[in-house]
């Protein structure tokens, strides 16, 4: 170990262009594998819906103003055409879809009748949906039962005063934040004017994904309600397989053969949807795997530049020691532990700037803290970097012959 | 001399060919990457109207009640105004030029039989809202400020809607169905789309993008029920979308045009007596107010997308690295040329001759790296034009970021030829004429 320390003593600057640029790669590769991390982790949660049996369709341009009656009535006849469509088994209307990023409702609930602060939980996303709404979305319930079909009810939470249905459907996650290890079936949730409204939980799912995922109401914080009609007009079609894409194009004409003053502004198969809420997160995935790959394949070749370099300049002395006894194995094992040297005080410092460089993300972006298990691994992929890009010039270096040393270069 | 020591770089160069495809094609990666990144970031925080943004400003109020803030933290004072503020400041007309806004989604429908409706984005605004912005009228012009007042039911188009409806041709006092309603229109703009659309932000529209299709008079269009986007209630009541104009609710934005700072000062004064009156009439409770001229209101509302930022600051650590990179190679080749300098240096040439000869060579390198780094960034560019992205169109290299290349690549590259040059130039003849 000695001599190689004291030869690197005299390629000070070298050494430090080297370690510089281990240590910069270092950082960036951990903290881009980190955030890399994070996005595939959202990008695999389940949306807790039958993603790949379901298309829906947004409507407005049906008066607004008009009476509810004549809009319950046009409802039903857009959902007896639907329901007629080939291939459908079953459609509902709901005011949102995990993860459409439209039509997200957030209220604040309460565990008690005009509860203070300390009893409610904000920013709870609110679903509602018609009749059959938990079978045709596919929402699997973990606990409790389904709506039964008197539970549907007319209800706007636009209007506070409404009484809101009987019953409510909400995820775990809701259920551990009002009311943390408890059973939350039969529990009550107020809501509405001053928490006027009472509703009774029925029935618990593991997983059903907000209309976005934000920092403000989490990822899962939600719940469903029965009702008979929504604004937000959504219709949400369940497919047998293998017609999904037919009935999408059909969808329209559809819709039009009903009311053809209309504007139909949506019309996607739902596993569309999901992978255009998660276009952004990809395109950013994709870009940081080619910085960091390019950054690899660059420090790479300084590596081999450097020590080609060496190899080089030192190949009297490589005589010498090959000459006065030392072997192939020798000459190769030099150059290895010298840029094993190297490429540990790159990454010693390169760890140090990761944690700085992570603490800087954190407060410009509220990214988390970078888990410490990334650190050990980017000082294994840059050691074995490291050696990759050394074994050719060292192999080169070992084939040196002794009588290299006799000869005054 | 130049010309020689281009020679003896281009020698030097073509004698190493891999190892100068290396430097050149690491440089060109990270100059292509930070000018691609560079380029989306100085669009995205550009100045919407060079020539109006420093007499143009955005004063907020705060009508929250104390235990309930805005905002959690209680720091940030709400994005907009209720009507009842909005047109009282309006009303003073302390300011040269004063508009309020919202935001809305309308729908269209076209005069032609076979027309089918369709969503447009609206702008609610007043009188003001044209000369202040400078919007550029193709035919006719806005409305005056006794049409705000007289709820006369006229729109201006922006130029895309008259070409989509009317073919281009002078659509000025012909009739278009909005929500329903007739509407007379009596002005068509020119293409027109600050970006950033600073007036838009928090109003429930894109930050950037082609702009909004129809400009409407803001109290005609409220009495034919037409909506804003943004709505946000203050009060215990659920807000009536009917009664905005007395609800206590948000939905308003205010510009207003100043001319000098003593005008921006006296504004800023008005502002925060109006909020003490407010206060003293039981309306607020808190008497805060804020004061933004547009560019530090974009900036304090960070409408530059984070990922953006993120992605520039990636682009710059890995020109960083690159550079590093170069440095490395340059010197490890210029040191194994210390007999060729020796040999140079006892024939005569000077310690400069030899300085100057190395960062010729860099500088090269540099520009054969900024070359290709064009070609990098316009393929990176060509990439984000076909992202789903609100600024995605407005991707494009302009002259400044072409030529700020070059400064760039030229820039690092003598940077990183500094140090290898300087070893070079420090090196001792003697010693290396006698080891050869």
């Amino acid at each position: 170990m000695h001599p190689i320390v004291s030869a690197l003593k005299h390629h000070k600057t070298v050494v430090i262009l080297v370690v510089l640029e281990i240590a910069l790669t270092c950082a960036i590769v951990s903290n881009g594998i980190f955030i890399i991390g994070n996005h595939l982790a959202t990008m695999r949660m389940q949306t807790g819906v039958a993603d790949n049996e379901l298309i829906w369709a947004e409507s407005s341009g049906i008066g607004d103003a008009s009476a509810s009656a004549s809009q319950a009535s046009r409802a039903a006849a857009d959902l007896a055409a639907l329901r007629g469509m080939p291939g459908v088994k079953s459609a509902v209307i709901t005011n949102s879809l995990p993860l459409s990023s439209t039509g997200s409702w957030g209220t604040c609930i309460a565990r008690k009748a005009g509860g203070a602060d300390a009893d409610s939980v904000c920013t709870v996303i609110m679903y509602a949906g018609t009749t059959g709404v938990v079978n045709t979305l596919g929402i699997r319930l973990s606990q409790g039962r389904d709506f039964l079909s008197q539970e549907y009810q007319d209800y706007d939470p636009f209007q506070g005063s409404r009484a809101p249905p009987p019953s409510v459907i909400i995820t775990r996650s809701l259920a551990e934040k009002m009311w943390p290890g408890e059973d939350p079936l039969g529990k009550p949730i107020f809501l509405g004017d001053r928490n006027s409204g009472v509703t009774h939980v029925v029935g618990v799912t593991d997983h059903l994904l907000n209309p976005s995922i934000n920092k403000q109401s989490g990822a899962d914080l939600n719940m469903l309600l029965p009702v008979t009609l929504t604004t937000g007009n959504m219709y949400v079609l369940r497919t047998q397989p293998g017609v999904r894409d037919a009935t999408l194009r059909n969808l329209p004409k559809v819709l039009d053969r009903v009311d053809d003053q209309r504007i139909i502004t949506e019309n996607h198969s739902y596993s569309d949807t999901v992978s255009d809420y998660f276009h952004d997160d990809r395109a950013l995935i994709w870009l940081l795997l080619v910085v960091i790959g390019c950054l690899l394949a660059l420090t790479a070749l300084g590596v081999i530049g450097l020590s080609s370099f060496w190899v080089q300049q030192r190949m009297h002395q490589i005589g010498i020691r090959r000459a006065i006894g030392a072997t192939r194995r020798d000459i190769l094992r030099y150059f290895q532990t010298e840029n094993f040297l190297i490429v540990s005080a790159g990454i010693a410092l390169g760890l140090g700037l990761a944690v700085a460089l992570n603490l800087m993300l954190m407060k410009q972006y509220e990214l988390p803290r970078l888990p410490l298990a990334y650190l050990p691994a980017a000082a294994i992929v840059l050691w074995l970097l490291g050696q990759l890009a050394v074994l050719g010039p060292a192999l080169r270096a070992a084939a040196v012959p002794p009588v290299v040393a006799t000869r005054s270069v | 001399m130049f010309a020689y020591y281009l020679d003896l770089a281009l020698r030097s160069l073509r004698r190493n060919k891999v190892l100068t495809m290396l430097m050149v094609l690491a440089l060109a990666l990270g100059i292509g990457a930070t000018i691609t990144t560079l380029t989306v970031l100085k669009l995205l925080s550009g100045d919407p109207l060079p020539q109006k943004s420093t007499q143009l400003f955005y004063p907020q109020l705060d009508p929250y009640p104390k235990d309930q803030p805005f905002s959690r933290s209680g720091k940030k004072l709400p994005w907009l105004m209720s009507y009842v503020d909005a047109m009282n400041l309006l009303h003073a007309r302390k300011a040269q030029r004063q508009a309020v806004m919202a935001l809305s989604q309308v729908k269209v429908t076209p005069q032609a039989q076979d027309g089918k409706a369709f969503y447009a984005d609206g702008v609610l605004t007043t009188s003001d809202f044209f000369p202040m912005f400078d919007a550029p009228f193709q035919y006719g012009a806005g409305w005056a400020s006794a049409d705000d007042e007289s709820r006369e039911q006229v729109v201006v188009i922006a130029g895309f809607l008259n070409d989509k409806l009317f073919g281009g041709a002078n659509s000025v006092g012909r009739t278009i169905r909005i929500e329903d309603h007739d509407f007379r229109i009596i002005g068509v703009l020119r293409p027109w789309a600050p970006q950033p659309r600073f007036y838009a932000v928090h109003l429930g529209g894109r930050d950037y993008g082609k702009g909004e299709a129809v400009f409407m008079p803001l109290q005609g269009a409220r009495a034919d029920g037409i909506t804003p986007n943004t709505v946000m209630s203050y009060g215990p009541e659920h807000t009536d979308m009917q009664h905005l104009e007395t609800a206590q609710s948000i939905w308003l934005g205010l510009w207003v045009q100043l001319s000098s700072a003593d005008e921006a000062s006296a504004y800023k004064l008005f502002l925060a007596n109006y909020a003490q009156q407010q206060v003293a009439l039981g309306r607020f409770q808190l008497s805060r107010v804020a004061f933004w001229d547009l560019m530090s209101w974009l900036r304090n509302e960070q409408v530059v997308p984070d990922d953006v930022r993120l992605q520039a600051g990636l682009a710059l650590g890995f020109l960083l690295i690159c550079v590093v990179n170069t440095v490395g190679l340059l010197l490890a080749k210029c040191l194994r040329r210390s007999r060729e300098i020796g040999v140079r240096r006892a024939l005569g040439a000077s310690r400069g001759a030899i300085f100057a000869q190395f960062m010729v060579e860099a500088g090269i390198v540099g520009v054969a790296g900024g070359m290709l780094g064009l070609g990098f960034a316009e393929l990176g560019l060509w990439g984000i034009r076909h992202q789903p992205a609100q600024y995605a169109s407005l991707a494009h290299l302009d002259l400044s970021m072409f030529l700020f290349t070059f400064l760039v690549a030229l820039v690092s590259s003598l940077i990183a030829g500094l140090l290898p040059a300087w070893r070079a130039c420090v090196v001792a003849p003697a010693p290396q004429l006698k080891a050869s």
